[in-house]
C-alpha cells in the first residue's frame, strides 16, 4: 500500500481541507485522520454507517482503595506529579489528569491500598464498507500519549484495507510523538505550508523532523497570496533543499462555504478547487513514479 | 489578573491574539505556553535576554553497587531502563522522572543528576515582558516548562496573557490552571466550531469564566456565532478577515504597534476582558 | 544459533511484522534444532519504550541474530550492547528471510529511525 501523508508543522494551514480534496480527487479506498487531538476529516467525508468503535487505553491510573488506605501519607510524599491530595473528609484522592500511572504509590503502599487500573483515554472508529475504509481516533480531554493512539488508527486502516494499493493520511500539528508515529512506514510527506513567519519556522520543523526518517517531503503553499513575500521565500527555501515543489493555492472564502456545506474544494468550481487539482496530479505523478524504482 | 488565550486547533489566531492584547495594555507579562512551537517572540523580538534551563532529575547508576536484580527494570512503567551484559542501560528521553527505580533499589545504585530539557527566556519589548518556553527537540512534554513559566510570573496585580498550546491535551490544562479568565479563539468554520467545543468543555470541567473571539470573519454565517449563541456563550470580539491584518500578522509584525485601527480594536477586546473577569470576581463574592 | 524475527501470526509462514516493539509475537528459530518457538510479545501494550522491552525480551531469550524490516534507536541501542547482529527483512514471509538469511543473502541493516520517545502520557 502507497500511503501519502499530509503534514503541516502549524496548525490551521489547510491541511484537512487539502486532504479531504485529495480523498476526492482520487477516489480513495483508504484513508485515516491522524489528528487524534483535534480530528477534523470526518465531518466533511460524509459516512453512511455507523462506525465501529473500540476504546483505546493509555497510561492505567493509580486509583486508592478507601476502606484499605491506612493513611501513611507515603503515596502523597513519594508522587513526583502532585498527583495525589487529601480531601476535607481524609480521603486519599488521585487526580487522573495528573496521574501518569508510573506506580510508585503502589509500589510504596504498607497496605496495598493502591492499584493501577486501565484507564480509558481515547476511542478509536473505523468506517468501512465496500467501498472505502476510513480510520479515525478521538483523544480524550486532558490525554497526552497520541503517539500510541496514531500508530493504533494507521494499524487499524491496514489491517481492514489490506489489498488497497492507496492510502491517504491527514496528519497532526507539531513536531512532537503523534506526528512522529504518523510518519513512520509512509511512502511520502506533502507539506502544506502558510506564507507566514510563524509557518515557516513550523515547516522547517517539520521537513527536518520527516528527513530525520528519510522520507520523501514534497511542498505546496496555501492562501500564497496573502503574502507573496514570502511565498517566495518558501519556493526558494524549497529550491534550496531540493524538494520538489508541488504548486500555489490561493486563499478562497468559496472554501470556507464548500467545507461549510459540507462539500471538499473540488466539488464546487473554485479558484482554491483548481490549484489543488494541480497540485493533486503533480503529487500523485511523483508519487507513483518514484514506486517504480 | 491572569488571562489564557486559547484555541481547540492551531492557527485561529491565539498568538495573534494574546500577543496584541500584551501590547495594548500598559504594563504587561506575556507568556509563550506553546513550548513546542513558541512563535510570540518572533512578534515581540524582546531584547535583554536573560535565560534560565530546565530540568528533570532522572537516575544514574553506580555500577559497582548494582547487583543485577533487574528490579528497576521490572518496575519501570515506561520502559527506560535495559540490563544487558551485566550492565544497566538508562534511556533518558524515555524517563518520566517518576523516581521508582531509585526508591526500589535494594543496592541504592541508583541516585538522580538533572537533565537539561528545554528553557525559559525572559526579555522585554517596550511595555511588555516577554516570556519564552522553549523545549528541546526529542524531548517529549513541556509540562515541566510551563511550570516553570508560570511560577516565574506570578505577580497578580500585572496584566498577565498567556498564550496556551493548541488543543485540550493535558499542557493545555496545566497553562489553564491558575488562570483568571479565558479566551477562547474561534475560526468561521465546521472545524473551528468542532474544536471550539472542544475547548469550551475543558475550560468548563476547571471552572473558568470564559468569552470568545471570532477570527478571520467573514461574510457568510458564522457556525462559530451560532455555537455560542446556542451555548450561551460570550462574544467578546468580531476580528474580521482583513488584508491589511493578515499581512501584518504573517510578516510577524504586532498589529496594535503598526496602526491605530487595530490598537483601537484590540483596546476595545482588553476592556471588554477586564470587564468581564471583574464582573465575574464580584459574582464570585456574592455566591 | 537462534534467530528472532517479529511475526504478525504465529507460524512460519506467516508475514515479518514492519513493527519491532509493537509485533505481536517474535519468532526464535533454533538453526541447530531447526525448532521454531513463538513468544508474545509483551510490550507490544506498552504506551512509552516499548522497542526498549522488546529488545529486552530478545536478548532473554539468547538470540544471537535479528531479522528485522526496521529498528528503532533505542532498540539497537540494546541490541548492540548485547552483541545480537541486526539483518534487514528483504521479502515478506518469515521463512523465505531465514532461508535467504542462511544462504548469506540478507544484509545488514544499518540504519535506525528515531523513536517515538517517551510518548509522555497524562
Amino acid at each position: 500500500m502507497k500511503q501519502l501523508l499530509i503534514l503541516s508543522g502549524k496548525g490551521g494551514t489547510g491541511k484537512t481541507t487539502i486532504a479531504s480534496a485529495f480523498i476526492r480527487l482520487s477516489k480513495a479506498k483508504a484513508y485515516a485522520d491522524c489528528d487524534v487531538d483535534a480530528p477534523n476529516l470526518h465531518l466533511i467525508t460524509e459516512q453512511s454507517s455507523e462506525p465501529r468503535k473500540t476504546d483505546y487505553y493509555g497510561l492505567p491510573n493509580a486509583e486508592i482503595n478507601p476502606v484499605l488506605c491506612i493513611k501513611c501519607d507515603l503515596c502523597r510524599q513519594n508522587c513526583r506529579f502532585d498527583s495525589i491530595s487529601v480531601e476535607a473528609d481524609k480521603k486519599y484522592k488521585v487526580d487522573p489528569f495528573a496521574c501518569e500511572g508510573c506506580g510508585v504509590c503502589e509500589a510504596v503502599c504498607p497496605a496495598d491500598a493502591v492499584t493501577l487500573k486501565p484507564a480509558v483515554s481515547g476511542e478509536l472508529m473505523l468506517f468501512a464498507n465496500e467501498r472505502e475504509v476510513f480510520s479515525t481516533a478521538q483523544l480524550k480531554m486532558g490525554s497526552g500519549n497520541s503517539g500510541k493512539l496514531v500508530t493504533e488508527v494507521k494499524k487499524q486502516m491496514k489491517t481492514e484495507a489490506v489489498n488497497t494499493e492507496f492510502a491517504i493520511i491527514d496528519g497532526s500539528p507539531g513536531i512532537g510523538c503523534p506526528v512522529i508515529a504518523s510518519i513512520s512506514g509512509v511512502d511520502m510527506v506533502l507539506v502544506v505550508a502558510e506564507p507566514s513567519i510563524s509557518g515557516i519556522s513550523d515547516m522547517e520543523r517539520i521537513i527536518n523532523t520527516a528527513a530525520k526518517f528519510g522520507t520523501k517531503t514534497v511542498v505546496c503553499i496555501n492562501k500564497y497570496d496573502t503574502n507573496i513575500d514570502n511565498t517566495e521565500k518558501i519556493e526558494q527555501f524549497c529550491k534550496k533543499q531540493r524538494l520538489p515543489f508541488m504548486g500555489r493555492i490561493p486563499f478562497d472564502p468559496n472554501a470556507v462555504k464548500a467545507i461549510n456545506n459540507v462539500q471538499t474544494i473540488v466539488d464546487i468550481d473554485c479558484a482554491s478547487g483548481a490549484a489543488v487539482k494541480a497540485v493533486y496530479n503533480k503529487t500523485m505523478k511523483l508519487l507513483f513514479e518514484k514506486s517504480v524504482g | 489578573m491572569r488571562i489564557a488565550v486559547l484555541s481547540g486547533k492551531g492557527g485561529t489566531g491565539k498568538t495573534l491574539i494574546s500577543v496584541n492584547l500584551a501590547a495594548v495594555a500598559k504594563t504587561s507579562i506575556y507568556i509563550d505556553c506553546d513550548v513546542e512551537e513558541p512563535n510570540g517572540h518572533l512578534f515581540f523580538k524582546p531584547g535583554n535576554i536573560q535565560e534560565e534551563e530546565v530540568s528533570v532529575l532522572i537516575p544514574k547508576v553506580d555500577e559497582k553497587l548494582c547487583s543485577g536484580c533487574r528490579k528497576c527494570v521490572d518496575f519501570c512503567k515506561f520502559n527506560a531502563l535495559a540490563y544487558i551484559k551485566d550492565k544497566l542501560i538508562i534511556f533518558e528521553e524515555v524517563c518520566h522522572s517518576c523516581g521508582g527505580c531509585i526508591m526500589l533499589c535494594p543496592k541504592k545504585a541508583l541516585t538522580e543528576k538533572e537533565k537539561v530539557i528545554g528553557k525559559v527566556q525572559k526579555g522585554t519589548s517596550d511595555n511588555v515582558t516577554v516570556n519564552t518556553g522553549i523545549l528541546n527537540t526529542g524531548e517529549a512534554s513541556g509540562i515541566h516548562i510551563i511550570k516553570k513559566l508560570l511560577n516565574n510570573n506570578t505577580e497578580i496585580d500585572k496584566q498577565t496573557f498567556i498564550d496556551c498550546p493548541p488543543g485540550s491535551a493535558c499542557i493545555v490544562m496545566e497553562s489553564i490552571k491558575d488562570a483568571d479568565y479565558c479566551v477562547l479563539a474561534a475560526e468561521p468554520t465546521m472545524f473551528g466550531v468542532h474544536n471550539l467545543n472542544m475547548v469550551y468543555e475543558l475550560v468548563r470541567l476547571f471552572k473558568k469564566p470564559l468569552g470568545v473571539v471570532l477570527n478571520k470573519c467573514l461574510e457568510e454565517e458564522n457556525p462559530a456565532e451560532k455555537f455560542c449563541f446556542e451555548k450561551n456563550i460570550k462574544v467578546l470580539s468580531r476580528i474580521p478577515f482583513d488584508n491589511e491584518l493578515g499581512i501584518l500578522n504573517s510578516n510577524a509584525e504586532i498589529a496594535v504597534r503598526k496602526s491605530e485601527k487595530y490598537r483601537a480594536m484590540f483596546s476595545s477586546l482588553l476592556a471588554t476582558v477586564i470587564k468581564e473577569v471583574h464582573h465575574e470576581t464580584a459574582s464570585d463574592s456574592q455566591r | 544459533m537462534k534467530i528472532a524475527i517479529p511475526v504478525d501470526e504465529k507460524s512460519l509462514q506467516s508475514n515479518v511484522c514492519v513493527s519491532f516493539g509493537r509485533t505481536p509475537y517474535f519468532l526464535i528459530y533454533d538453526t541447530d534444532t531447526k525448532k521454531s518457538v513463538f513468544v508474545d510479545n509483551g510490550a507490544a501494550v506498552s504506551t512509552g519504550g516499548a522497542g526498549i522491552k522488546a529488545a529486552q525480551m530478545i536478548v532473554d531469550s539468547k538470540a544471537s541474530i535479528l531479522l528485522t524490516p526496521r529498528l528503532g534507536e533505542n532498540a539497537a541501542e540494546v541490541i548492540k550492547a548485547a552483541e545480537i547482529k541486526i539483518y534487514k527483512t528483504t521479502t515478506a514471509a518469515a521463512q523465505d528471510n531465514i532461508e535467504a538469511f542462511i544462504a548469506g543473502k540478507l544484509p545488514l541493516l544499518n540504519e535506525f529511525h528515531a523513536g517515538f520517545h517517551g510518548q509522555r502520557g497524562n
